[in-house]
């Protein structure tokens, strides 16, 4: 076999990836070019493209004139809420699934499967109507319960798998020295499965975080997320788009960025549990 | 007893949290149940869901949902499986160029909607202003405010949006074919062509199916991105079935018929997920 030139190889390979890339990668690059033109220039000129006229006037005051660090605590909450409760009920979950066989095993393990099917417009409606009468319509506790119904499914169906990693007689030598059930489980099968909670709970993080439609539903005046506050940046009359880009690019980087650090485990993850994306 | 009780908080909470709801949610669309005048509420048997039938714009969702899903996820397929088999060959940046390529993945819906929004707008976007400049189109075009052309701009986007997870899915089975199968192909004389029929093609044929299977579901229920560009407008001419639920319900109140579509879309769309839990059983029992 001959080896392809280099010239070859730019021309089959790395000149269509960089296409690829930048497909991928401009819109969000001209939103931040957007972000960076100050309201005036923009509606004069256009974005700039060279850093000449760009300024961080409008990140300025998207915190100074709007709520939107208030926005960004409840979205923190609301994600963090969610992955502490999806995590704690999911653990034990997985840990059933993949150490025992029991009568409704399968059931259980398919109605795990089909909630994560389930279309969110069905639930959001029946939501909004049980949560408007237990009173906890636009609360933090509403909004982390609506997005463990994503949340639970997901979990659970990761961690199975990544349980199911573990070779069952780690466990069982852990109990033969004397362990209980619940402390082989605390003791040996956590730590081993800590780097998958650890993405699981990220992926989690990053869902809830970009979570949209229950937040404008189930959410309010009192607790309104990042994605909702974002849209209302829109001004009454005309849309603002410069400081509509700075709260995209504000509100997108926490996921954005945990999304990268994480990838390569994430992916792994995803593509062996073949769960939602 | 063990398994039950570890399994009793999730079992719980998902029974509490959406199987209730879901219940109530075929309960409701026996109804006549106007939100902000519950009083009034009254039940109506099969009422809703033979209006459905009779409702003109159900028909015309159905047959945007039916396009929105036909050409969005073969369109990310596409594009994911010439990705993948660019990124399986060997070049230095490779580790970088994956990383970049899922950031649509990353970003919130609401993010993309509003973002090409801002691209599409027809007076000061940029894709007008690259396409006159380049002389493809003679004057702006007002993309998403033309009803023709809306549902395929939206579709245009969430291409963007989910092409990433395919590449990304269908790399990870690229991965898993022997190099061998290609040396041997190769020293049969087997052109480029034939041993990506005959070899890749084969070799990818269960990431093909089970990815494009969660996606189809995904795309169906995925709406965020259409409220947020159109809200379902001009007219009704993005509407999917689960936007027009989604927007009946939150414009007018009109949850007993709003519900009504959440349930017959759930129905429609429950064909296909039998599909997919079917085939990942399947596996499990290995």
């Amino acid at each position: 076999m001959n080896r392809p030139s280099t010239l070859r190889r730019i021309l089959t390979t790395d000149l269509p990836v960089l296409l690829i890339v930048l497909f991928a990668m401009a819109p969000f690059a001209w939103m931040v070019l957007t972000s960076l033109t100050p309201t005036a220039a923009l509606n004069a000129t256009g974005v700039s493209v060279s850093p000449s006229g760009w300024s961080l006037d409008n990140y300025a005051r998207l915190l100074q004139q709007t709520s939107f660090l208030g926005n960004m605590l409840d979205s923190l909450i609301i994600a963090c809420g969610t992955v502490v409760l999806g995590l704690a009920v999911a653990v034990t979950a997985a840990y059933a699934f993949s150490r025992f066989r029991f009568a409704g095993r399968k059931l259980l393990m398919l109605q795990f499967l089909l909630i994560n099917m389930f279309p969110i417009v069905l639930l959001i409606l029946p939501l909004f109507v049980l949560m408007r009468k237990a009173g906890i319509l636009d609360t933090h506790f509403g909004l982390i319960l609506a997005n463990a119904t994503v949340a639970i499914p997901f979990a659970v169906w990761m961690l199975t798998s990544y349980v199911g990693a573990i070779p069952k007689s780690l466990d069982e030598a852990a109990m033969i020295d004397g362990c209980s059930r619940l402390s082989a489980l605390r003791r040996v099968v956590l730590p081993l499965t800590m780097p998958g909670i650890i993405s699981t709970g990220i992926y989690i993080f990053i869902t809830a975080w970009n979570e949209y439609l229950y937040a404008l539903t189930l959410g309010g005046k009192n607790v309104r997320p990042v994605t909702v506050a974002i849209q209302t940046l829109i001004g009454e009359y005309q849309i603002e788009w410069g400081l509509l880009a700075a709260g995209a690019v504000v509100g997108a980087m926490p996921a954005t960025i945990l999304f990268l650090l994480v990838q390569r485990r994430l992916i792994g993850g995803l593509t062996q549990g073949a769960v939602k994306g | 007893m063990m398994p039950y009780m570890l399994l009793a908080p999730a079992v719980l909470v998902t029974l509490f949290i959406v199987f209730f709801p879901m219940v109530q949610a075929v309960y409701t669309s026996f109804y006549d149940l106007i939100l902000w005048k519950p009083n009034a509420s009254r039940f109506v048997g099969f009422g809703n869901y033979v209006k459905l039938f009779a409702d003109p714009v159900f028909w015309t969702a159905l047959g945007n949902t039916a396009i929105w899903i036909g050409l969005t996820v073969p369109l990310q397929m596409g594009l994911g499986l010439l990705t993948a088999l660019l990124l399986n060959r060997e070049f230095p940046w490779r580790g970088l160029a994956r990383a970049l390529i899922i950031i649509p993945w990353a970003l919130p819906s609401v993010v993309i909607a509003l973002m090409w929004r801002w691209i599409y707008d027809p007076n000061t976007g940029v894709l007008n202003d690259v396409l006159l400049y380049l002389s493809v189109v003679q004057s702006a075009v007002p993309w998403l405010a033309d009803p023709d052309l809306a549902l395929y701009a939206i579709i245009a986007t969430l291409t963007w949006q989910g092409f990433p997870f395919f590449a990304v899915m269908i790399l990870a089975g690229l991965q898993g074919i022997p190099r061998s199968h290609y040396e041997a192909a190769s020293i049969d004389g087997a052109s480029a062509w034939r041993q990506f029929v005959h070899i890749t093609l084969p070799g990818i044929a269960p990431v093909l199916a089970t990815a494009g299977l969660l996606r189809v579901i995904w795309v169906a229920n995925s709406m965020d991105v259409i409220f947020v560009m159109t809200g379902g407008g001009p007219g009704y001419a993005t509407h999917t079935l689960p936007l027009y639920a989604f927007v009946r319900a939150r414009q007018n109140l009109d949850f007993g018929y709003g519900t009504t579509i959440a349930v017959t879309f759930t129905i429609l769309l429950g064909t296909i997920v039998a599909v997919y839990l079917a085939r990942t059983m399947r596996e499990v029992e290995r």
